[in-house]
This record gives C-alpha cells, sequence and structure tokens, in this order.
C-alpha cells in the first residue's frame, strides 16, 4: 500500500467546495484510475470508478452483484456576494459557524475579467465602531464579517467577481500520535480511507463489482451520492463519512474516541443485516471499531444512497474527527487505514448471493 | 551600505515567523543580535532581555569637531507579540491556556499555532456547529471552553510553554500578511537603520521585551540609554475597512498605503510637539507620504520612555496594520519602506536646537 499520509495531505490542500469539486476531481482520478477497470463522471460530477469482480460468481451469472461505496469529496466555504470598496461581502457554502471565521487566511478562486486567478486573503472583523452598535462584543454574523485581499479595490474589482469562491487556507498540520489536522478533512478523510480500500482490493479476489464514488454537493444536500446512486444502481451502498471524534466541548453519547477505529452506524438509514455483516467481520478480524447509534438520519450520504429509486440496502461507517467544519479537523492517520482495511474485507468477503439470502431478523 | 529590497523582505519574513511571546522574546533577540552585529559600536542585552545598541555617529568617530552637539536619540521597538501560555494539562495531548497581551476571544478558534521552544505544532478547535445550539452561537467562545490540542501522542511540550500563531508570512501583491507584523515591522526599521545609519547623530537602539503586557522593557531601557529624545518605532492599527452602513467612517485610527503613522496623543503619552512637527516637516521636505494617527487610546514604548529619568521628549511613529493581535495581520511593504525613510529623513536634518524650541 502506499503511503496514505502525502495523499491526504495533497487532498486537503486543494480547493473544492460544494459544486466546484473539480480540483478534487482531478486529484482524485490521478490515484484511482491505475486501481480501477474504468473511470467515469456522474452528471453532478461525481467521480465514478469501477473495479470489476475478479471472479464470477458463478458459470451462469449474466452480471455481478455490485457495492457503490462513496466518500464525499466536496468542502465548506464561502462564497462572494458584493465588493465593497475592495473588500469581500461572502455568504456561506454548507454549515459555517461564523465564530471560527475572524482571522482566518482564505483562498479566493478568481474568476474576474482578467481570467481564473488564485488570491490570497484574510477573514476581517471589522472594528466594533465601524458596526450596528447592538453588535457589542459579541460574535459577528456573517453579513458584518469581510474578506479582505490587501489589494488595491481598483484590483479587486478587475480580478473577483460575484459568486467566486473562498476555501480555507490553513495547510496541512501534522500532530503527535500520527494525528493530522487541517481543512476539509470531512470527508477527504474518508475519500483517503476509500483509496486505502481500493489498494487492499489489489490483492484480494472479490465477486462483486466495486463502485468508488467521490461524491458531489455532500454539504449542501447529498446531491451528488443521490445521482450517482440512481446512475450505478447498485446492489449494495457503503457510505463512509465522519462523525463526531471525543474532545473539547465534545463529550456526550453521540462523540467517539479518537483513534480507536471508525464507527459502524445503527439507525433507519443502515440495513440491519449490512451492519451486522460488518460487526461480526470486524470482531473476527479484531479490528476495533466502535458502534455509533444514530436515533434519526446520519445526515450522510447514505440516506441519499438508501432512498435512492427502489431502495438501496445501506450500510454508513464513521471516522471520527474533532473540531468538525472548522480549519483544523483532526483526524487520526490509523483510524483511516483501519477504516480502509474494513472496508476491503467486508467487500472481498460478500457472497455473491449476500443481499438475496438476507433474512429480516424479528 | 546600500541594502537590497529582497535582503530587507527577508528579514521581515524572517522576524516575523519567530515566536517570541512576551517575556519569551529569545528567538527575535537572537536574530537582532546577529542582524546588527559588525554595525554597531555597543551591544548589550540586560536584566530583562532588552537589546540596548549603541550607534555612535560617523562624524563624531572620524574626530571631526562639532560646532553643535546634537541631542543623544533613543530609537525603541518592541520584540514581542502577543500569543499564549500552557496553563493545565487536560491529559491526552490538551492543553489549558491564558491569552498573552490583549487578544479578542472571537479571533481564537480554528486556528494553528506553535509551542514552546521546538515550535510543537498544535491547533485550537471548535465545537462541531452541528452539535452548538442558536442561542450558543449568539455567544463568544469563552477561553474555559477552548484547548491547544498537540496530538495525543507524547510531545515536547510542558506547562509553561509559551504559544504563538503558527500563521507563515507571505506576499499578497503590494501587501504582506503575517502574525506579529506588530511589531516586527518596527523591529526590521530599527535593523536598517543601525545598518544604515544617518552620518550625523549618535542612535542609541532599544529592542525591547513586555511591551504587549506594560511596557516594562521600555521603561529600564530608557533609564539605561538616558537619551535627550526618543522615537518608538511601532505598528498601529489600521481601521480602514468600509462601515456597515456605508457612511464614512470617522474610526479609522490610520489608513493602509498613507505612510507612517505619527503619533500626536495615545493612551500612554502625549508627544513632544516639537518632535512631531520635525517629522512632518522632515516628510514635507523629502516628500516622504506620512499621516497623523487620530488622537485615541492604545500606547506604545514611548509610555515607558518618556517619564524614565527626569523625562525624555517622545514620539511615536507606527507602521499600519489591519487586524492587529489577530493570526494574519496585513500591512503594505511601501508603508514600511516609507516609515524606514521618514525615519532616516528627519535624522539626517536633527538639529541641535530642536529642544530647544519652545514646545507649541
Amino acid at each position: 500500500m502506499t503511503e496514505l499520509l502525502p495523499f491526504l495531505k495533497e487532498l486537503i490542500s486543494a480547493p473544492g467546495l460544494s459544486g466546484y469539486e473539480d480540483p478534487l476531481f482531478r486529484i482524485i482520478e490521478a490515484k484511482w484510475r491505475p486501481l480501477v477497470d474504468e473511470v467515469g463522471r456522474g452528471k453532478l460530477g461525481s467521480l465514478h470508478g469501477l473495479r470489476r469482480a475478479t471472479r464470477k460468481a458463478s458459470r451462469d451469472a449474466k452480471q455481478a452483484a455490485s457495492v457503490m461505496v462513496v466518500a464525499h469529496m466536496d468542502a465548506i466555504g464561502l462564497m462572494v456576494t458584493d465588493i465593497v470598496e475592495g473588500f469581500l461581502h461572502v455568504t456561506s457554502v454548507g454549515g459555517v459557524d461564523p465564530r471560527i471565521l475572524p482571522g482566518q487566511q482564505v483562498t479566493i478562486q478568481a474568476s474576474g475579467s482578467e481570467g481564473p486567478r488564485t488570491l490570497a486573503g484574510v477573514v476581517a472583523q471589522p472594528p466594533s465602531r465601524l458596526l450596528p452598535p447592538e453588535t457589542g462584543d459579541g460574535p459577528l454574523a456573517l453579513e458584518h464579517l469581510l474578506v479582505d485581499t490587501g489589494l488595491p479595490s481598483s484590483r479587486v474589482a478587475e480580478w473577483v467577481r460575484v459568486g467566486d469562491v473562498v476555501s480555507f487556507a490553513q495547510p496541512p498540520v501534522e500532530l503527535s500520535g500520527e494525528t493530522l489536522a487541517g481543512h476539509s478533512l470531512d470527508d477527504r478523510a474518508c475519500v483517503a480511507a476509500l483509496t486505502a480500500c481500493l489498494e487492499e482490493l489489489q490483492t484480494r479476489p472479490h465477486t462483486w463489482d466495486v463502485w468508488a464514488v467521490a461524491s458531489t454537493q455532500e454539504e449542501t444536500g447529498l446531491k451528488g451520492a443521490s445521482t450517482s446512486a440512481y446512475e450505478i444502481h447498485p446492489t449494495m451502498a457503503i457510505a463512509v463519512d465522519v462523525t463526531f471524534a471525543k474532545g473539547p466541548g465534545s463529550s456526550d453519547w453521540n462523540t467517539f474516541p479518537l483513534d480507536k477505529g471508525p464507527t459502524i452506524l445503527i439507525g433507519p438509514n443502515i440495513h440491519p443485516a449490512l451492519h451486522k455483516a460488518m460487526q461480526t467481520l470486524a470482531d473476527r478480524l479484531e479490528i476495533p471499531y466502535t458502534l455509533e447509534y444514530t436515533p434519526t438520519n446520519s445526515g450522510t450520504d447514505g440516506l441519499a444512497t438508501q432512498t435512492t429509486r427502489e431502495g438501496i440496502p445501506t450500510l454508513v461507517m464513521g471516522l471520527p474527527l474533532r473540531y468538525m467544519h472548522t480549519p483544523v479537523e483532526l483526524v487520526a492517520v490509523k483510524d483511516i487505514e483501519r477504516l480502509g482495511r474494513l472496508l476491503a474485507e467486508f467487500i472481498s468477503s460478500l457472497a455473491p448471493d449476500f443481499i438475496e439470502k438476507i433474512v429480516w431478523d424479528e | 551600505m546600500p541594502v537590497s529590497p529582497a535582503s530587507q523582505l527577508k528579514l521581515i519574513e524572517r522576524l516575523c515567523n519567530a515566536c517570541a511571546v512576551s517575556g519569551d522574546e529569545g528567538e527575535v533577540r537572537q536574530i537582532v543580535l546577529e542582524a546588527i552585529k559588525g554595525f554597531v559600536d555597543e551591544v548589550k542585552v540586560d536584566a530583562l532581555g532588552n537589546v540596548l545598541a549603541t550607534k555612535r555617529a560617523a562624524a563624531s568617530k572620524a574626530g571631526a569637531k562639532r560646532v553643535r552637539k546634537l541631542p543623544r536619540v533613543m530609537l525603541s521597538a518592541h520584540m514581542d507579540e502577543v500569543g499564549f501560555m500552557l496553563v493545565g494539562d487536560d491529559s491526552g495531548g490538551l492543553f489549558r491556556f491564558e491569552t498573552v497581551g490583549g487578544m479578542d476571544l472571537r479571533q481564537l478558534p480554528g486556528k494553528a499555532v506553535l509551542v514552546g521552544r521546538d515550535h510543537i505544532p498544535g491547533v485550537i478547535g471548535a465545537r462541531p456547529i452541528h452539535l452548538t445550539t442558536a442561542e450558543e452561537r449568539r455567544r463568544t467562545i469563552p477561553l474555559d471552553a477552548l484547548r491547544i490540542d498537540v496530538g495525543p501522542g507524547s510531545p515536547k511540550v510542558k506547562l509553561g510553554d509559551r504559544v504563538a500563531y503558527a500563521t507563515r508570512f507571505q506576499r499578497s501583491g503590494p501587501a504582506l500578511i503575517s502574525k506579529a507584523l506588530d511589531n516586527r515591522l518596527g523591529v526590521a526599521v530599527l535593523i536598517e537603520l543601525l545598518r544604515n545609519p544617518p552620518t550625523n547623530v549618535d542612535l542609541l537602539a532599544g529592542f525591547t521585551v513586555q511591551e504587549e503586557i506594560g511596557l516594562a522593557g521600555a521603561r529600564v531601557a530608557g533609564y539605561a540609554l538616558a537619551p535627550d529624545l526618543a522615537i518608538a518605532v511601532d505598528s498601529t492599527p489600521a481601521n480602514d475597512l468600509p462601515r456597515w452602513d456605508s457612511l464614512e467612517s470617522e474610526y479609522y485610527n490610520t489608513r493602509l498605503g498613507q505612510g507612517p503613522a505619527i503619533y500626536i496623543a495615545d493612551g500612554a503619552t502625549f508627544s513632544d510637539p516639537r518632535l512631531v512637527r520635525w517629522l512632518a516637516q522632515a516628510g514635507d521636505a523629502a516628500g516622504i507620504p506620512y499621516q497623523f494617527r487620530q488622537p485615541g487610546g492604545g500606547g506604545t514604548d514611548a509610555g515607558g520612555i518618556h517619564r524614565s529619568r527626569a523625562g525624555v521628549p517622545s514620539v511615536s511613529v507606527s507602521v499600519p496594520h489591519r487586524y492587529s493581535h489577530t493570526a494574519a495581520s496585513i500591512a503594505l511593504l511601501e508603508d514600511w519602506k516609507n516609515t524606514l525613510a521618514l525615519l532616516k529623513a528627519a535624522l539626517e536634518r536633527l538639529s541641535a536646537s530642536l529642544l530647544a524650541k519652545e514646545r507649541s
């Protein structure tokens, strides 16, 4: 298996907001192309990699069953809504707490009259005297924050257009205990896990076709996973997304230990038989995991795949991550490796008639 | 000695990327000592960690008999920056911390930091938005809810370590984006003045400590150097952003691109009016842009120096910059160059009679 960390650092050093995932598509496609038999692109931009079954289910089987494993490549960020005296007003793309924005370094994908260019910027919190008196010392609403490039206003007017996307510029930071911090680890850490899974599958037989999907627009409504699941029409789907790791301010029942393996979700989006099969396998392989209880919708691509067409049996796996939706999201690299291995083991363990043999346990 | 713009920029970059939180200024002190070595006649590090250097006028060294003795000029620039200190160990690589210097708590969440002398990386996270309530999001995240996270391994960090923002210096067109522009810009001006000094005047340079927590360094440096007049070279906020209601702002303090900011009055010092006039006239005569900082709060090393011993006529000159005391400030290189040029021009036209004039 090639080194996971350099690839992941490359993934989180690129922009690629929801709806603008092209930079990520190119990076992931280059990585996956040698690992799959076919590469395609969904109509909403998702990357589809097909790795065919390595052996036929039986002599008379026309078509192998297929599993779609999906991680989203899009990221949250900002978008320019107005330009005033060289300063940019912005709105959010995806769920952004404005309280983490002041002082952030950002990258503007400028597309003005002079053609595309990348500009550095800083999210400015204007001094209180320039704000409505009722603002006080509290956190500023997004409408009052500005992005400053330090460039003359005439330049900004030429180079930047309303609608240009603004992504976090925080470089990846390697921390102790084999942990990595940076922006957009949600969900590119799981793209890395999916890549590790494809690498594992190079040396493992599997009777199922595997569709690896890097989906788009998850943060803005699970759009890519939904449309890709329709187009691919898999027999089964596995969504892999980050979940809340225990850490400062996060210790409740819905948070999970860092570096203690992935989570296996239980809840309405997850087919109980798939959950059971995954848990049994993890136990047998002694790969550490935590059970994650989602009383209602999981908020992941799994909701989209489950409800596509006539319904697709779906499994959701989680990767514990601290400080979600900040530019310093933090994951344990070992958890990514464990998740990748578990996915590969699960796929290669699938019997050709696994789905037909499912019985409801009631 | 001619100084290339490239080497000036390299110096600023190196100074900005160094970590020197108030009380632990060693990293910048080392850069200063190295940069001025061979360019000054005397240099020492005092009891608090200030670097005190003397550069005598070329004219006096040549033995030329000066008709009138020029005032002894102290130039001061503080080396320290705002930051944090680790004060509590929650185990697992998570630390409680306190702020050092004036910090707006709203600027802290979601930043990368460097801990201790080995620059161990860490981050200040925040609770995921998904787990917050609307009510919670209306309030600033309190300091005691934040932690510095260096990862669950066993990195070499310990309580008492200073912590600085991890932001790396970068250029954006004419602008500089960095942490600690306050006051590495002033330190760089002072270094350049010592390396390429005016020939007529003795310079007493104080690279000071602990400005951000109360001017302790400046106070003792002013006493030790005992100058006739003093100039604090600092960095001051430019609040030249648009107002929310698009009306013209009266609270800009200074503006980027309009040159060095000369102080008339701040929260700590009334500048000596003769020094204000002298600086402005030097700028007018040499065609160097300058601006007057709006009188108001805040303070510089001048606040410590002007009341040392029997009193020292003092003034401050600052490089304007936006987003002071945050992870990423913005300044214009042009303003820095003009600050250096204005001070050089003013020192070169310094006359023995300056302080003999009426104050106003």
